[in-house]
């Protein structure tokens, strides 16, 4: 019997190697944070997916309705509009973000003076409360006489703009505070890409006589290149995902005027919690996980080392 | 044996437990969070209980934003609240998804609702049932600054009645300077605030026509009268000049700064302006045009959720037949500053008197309700009109036309 016993233990104590521990010990750790993933958002996200298929409006039962949620948005105008707009978050808003970014960080680089003061600067607006920052904004870009921006053009003799209130000017309006408010993270990102670059290439190019272009070129963005891809792929996502900027800043008319402001997510909030059409915002929200995944993955492969 | 033991023990604790609670009956109430209503509302429920000392109610309050979504999710879990607070738009929505049940008739007699309650109650009834009641309801007036009124030499004590007095008034106080930008306006415009009920409700009706017909089921502004309503709205700015649609980023912000003489607001904005310390208010009727008054009310009522049965629902009854009481209403005004729904508690000559109230409960008399099935998208649909002939030129006729088939479009697709 304690024989028996004992044998039995030591299988459960003494054969396991060091390795075997070290892995239940691991995954014994990881299974907290799995657990709360696969609850908390995988099983979710899954149940959007049934979710877009159904009619669901909350109030009553759902019921199956097939397709007739995607082609119901195919044919939304506003969808497409929307998809638009979302377009041009993404291919205004990232290169211009990054390029921004990388300037910056390139030259705050070699700053000596007042160094981690200017940092600080750069990295203040990325801790504002996005939707406190929309706010003050949007009385910056106010008619007179109350406009910030309004006050300085015709103090300078030009004529008002509209800013807000135009369908042309009110999205790049939105997009300056959402740019400058990530530009803090990225100036970082880069600025520990710029270090990790070991000095002595640089010397051993600045001995061989090549220019600071050249160097630039040939060896500095090079090296940074897993930097980009991240920051590229990271700044695509925020920017398809753009919401508190421009809800906060046409609180009024939630991404007016005329929709020229409104992204999907914006879409899938007022569908969702305004008109509790559920099933239909599943479906725009199946659409938006699909763009995001093609997005990121055309993005990995283009910039992925050859 | 011992788990055994373990559940015994835990039943008799429940049972103890549940045993106290069944000599007083304990319902739950929910509403929004708002400062004054929930204060309000915890004075009727300390009243009530002390009425009734065997009823025990329990106040919940959500925050506006999720409100109607822990309601929904919350009913239809076989949960949450015994008496729920509702807007009236939202009816329908809450009719089909049997959240709530129609008013038990020997507590709530029609008869008696229906001359008692101001004619607005009838946006409760559905299918020869009511549904709720509501203790307090707002409705429209124009909202004037006597400082701005004073020195532009107009009366500060005798506000515009018809719509030529409110243009020739809007005219006098507008400023702009020499580049033609907007200084001050004559009147605030702000379609995304109550401009677009003004403009459903009021305008068009004084023009000779009507919105919607089939209890708000069709939309038939996309006439003369819809268009002689837009046009008058939209040349406000485009023509007269006495408004601009954005200035001071919306109305009630233009008016609480002081650069905005008139503003048309509901009686929910009343808290706001009385901390205004810089000038005088004063509140007029809208103004009359053609010879014709007309209004726009809106209400919170009170319902009774459908899983509600035995006790709870005697008990719910009294709770709800308590708060639309006379009584009750008088608190709400004192506490919240809404009209009573009643017209006993509401047109007492005191009320009418009063300079504030007066012209929000004459408007009351000849009030409309929108049946709206999705507020906020019926809403974009008139804010969106207004902006396509302001911003981009449209023609009035085609933005009119645009919004009418958007709006139906809306409906249509609710009532399936």
């Amino acid at each position: 019997m304690t024989t028996a016993l004992s044998a039995r233990y030591g299988l459960i104590r003494g054969n396991l190697s060091l390795r075997q521990k070290r892995v239940l010990w691991a995954w014994s750790f990881l299974a907290v944070p799995i657990a709360f993933y696969s609850i908390i958002r995988f099983w979710p996200t899954l149940e959007a997916f049934t979710l877009s298929f159904t009619d669901w409006n909350l109030l009553r039962p759902a019921s199956f309705v097939g397709f007739d949620n995607y082609i119901r948005l195919a044919n939304d105008p506003l969808f497409w509009q929307v998809f638009r707009n979302s377009a041009v978050y993404l291919l205004i808003g990232t290169p211009v973000s990054l390029v921004l970014s990388f300037v910056i960080a390139y030259y705050l680089d070699r700053v000596n003076f007042m160094h981690g003061f200017i940092r600080a600067l750069y990295f203040l607006p990325f801790l504002t409360t996005a939707a406190a920052m929309a706010w003050v904004w949007r009385w910056f870009y106010q008619p007179l006489p109350i406009g910030v921006l309004n006050g300085v053009l015709t103090w300078l003799g030009l004529s008002q703009q509209p800013f807000l209130r135009s369908t042309v000017q009110a999205l790049p309006a939105i997009l300056a505070p959402a740019i400058w408010a990530g530009l803090g993270f990225q100036v970082i990102i880069f600025m520990a890409g710029l270090r990790a670059i070991p000095l002595s290439y640089y010397e051993a190019a600045r001995i061989d006589g090549l220019s600071e272009l050249a160097i630039l070129r040939k060896i500095t963005i090079p090296l940074l290149k897993p930097t980009i891809v991240f920051l590229v792929v990271f700044s695509s996502i925020g920017f398809l995902r753009i919401f508190d900027q421009v809800y906060n800043m046409t609180f009024n008319d939630p991404g007016g005027p005329l929709n020229t402001t409104k992204p999907i997510v914006l879409m899938i909030y007022q569908t969702a919690f305004k008109s509790m059409e559920m099933g239909y915002a599943a479906a725009q929200t199946v659409v938006l996980f699909l763009v995001l995944l093609v997005v990121s993955l055309i993005q990995l492969r283009l910039l992925k080392d050859h | 044996m011992r788990l055994r033991k373990i559940i015994a023990g835990l039943a008799f604790g429940f049972s103890f437990i549940t045993a106290n609670a069944a000599s007083a009956v304990e319902i739950e109430y929910w509403q929004y969070v708002f400062d004054t209503r929930v204060k309000a509302m915890d004075q009727l429920i300390q009243k009530f209980q002390a009425a009734n000392p065997d009823i025990k109610v329990k106040h919940t309050t959500f925050p506006y934003a999720e409100y109607q979504t822990k309601v929904a999710s919350a009913i239809t879990a076989g949960q949450g609240p015994d008496v729920v607070q509702l807007f009236y738009g939202w009816l329908d929505g809450f009719v089909s998804g049997k959240l709530i049940q129609p008013l038990p008739k020997d507590a709530f007699a029609q008869d008696k609702i229906e001359a008692e309650f101001f004619p607005i109650i009838a946006a409760m009834k559905r299918n020869g049932e009511y549904y709720g009641l509501p203790t307090a309801v707002r409705s429209l007036a124009l909202f004037y600054n006597k400082k701005l009124f004073q020195t532009a030499g107009l009366d500060p004590n005798k506000p515009p009645q018809t719509i030529e007095e409110f243009i020739a008034a809007a005219e006098k106080v507008a400023k702009h300077d020499s580049s033609g930008n907007m200084l001050s306006e004559g009147f605030a415009m702000d379609m995304a605030g109550q401009d677009h009920q003004w403009w459903r409700e009021v305008l068009i009706r004084q023009n000779g026509g009507v919105p919607y017909t089939d209890n708000d089921r069709k939309v038939v502004y996309n006439s003369e009268a819809g268009l002689k309503a837009l046009q008058f709205y939209v040349d406000l700015q485009k023509k007269l000049k006495v408004g601009q649609v954005g200035f001071m980023d919306e109305a009630q912000a233009a008016f609480k700064g002081g650069l905005a003489a008139m503003t048309i607001d509901g009686t929910f904005r009343l808290g706001a302006f009385s901390s205004i310390k810089a000038f005088e208010w004063g509140v007029t009727e809208l103004p009359a045009m053609n010879g014709v008054r007309s209004n726009y009310a809106s209400y919170f009522a009170n319902a009774i959720t459908s899983k509600v049965t035995g006790e709870k629902l005697e008990a719910a009854k009294k709770f709800l037949a308590y708060v639309s009481s006379p009584e009750a209403m008088d608190i709400w005004m004192k506490v919240v500053g809404e009209l009573p729904a009643r017209r006993s508690a509401a047109l007492t000559s005191a009320n009418l008197a009063d300079p504030i109230y007066g012209p929000f409960l004459k408007g009351l008399e000849y009030a409309h309700t929108t049946l709206f099935v999705d507020e906020a998208a019926q809403r974009q649909t008139a804010i969106d009109m207004v902006n396509r002939v302001l911003i981009q030129n449209q023609d009035p006729k085609e933005a009119l036309a645009e919004a009418a088939k958007a709006e139906q479009a809306i409906i249509d697709r609710a009532a399936k």
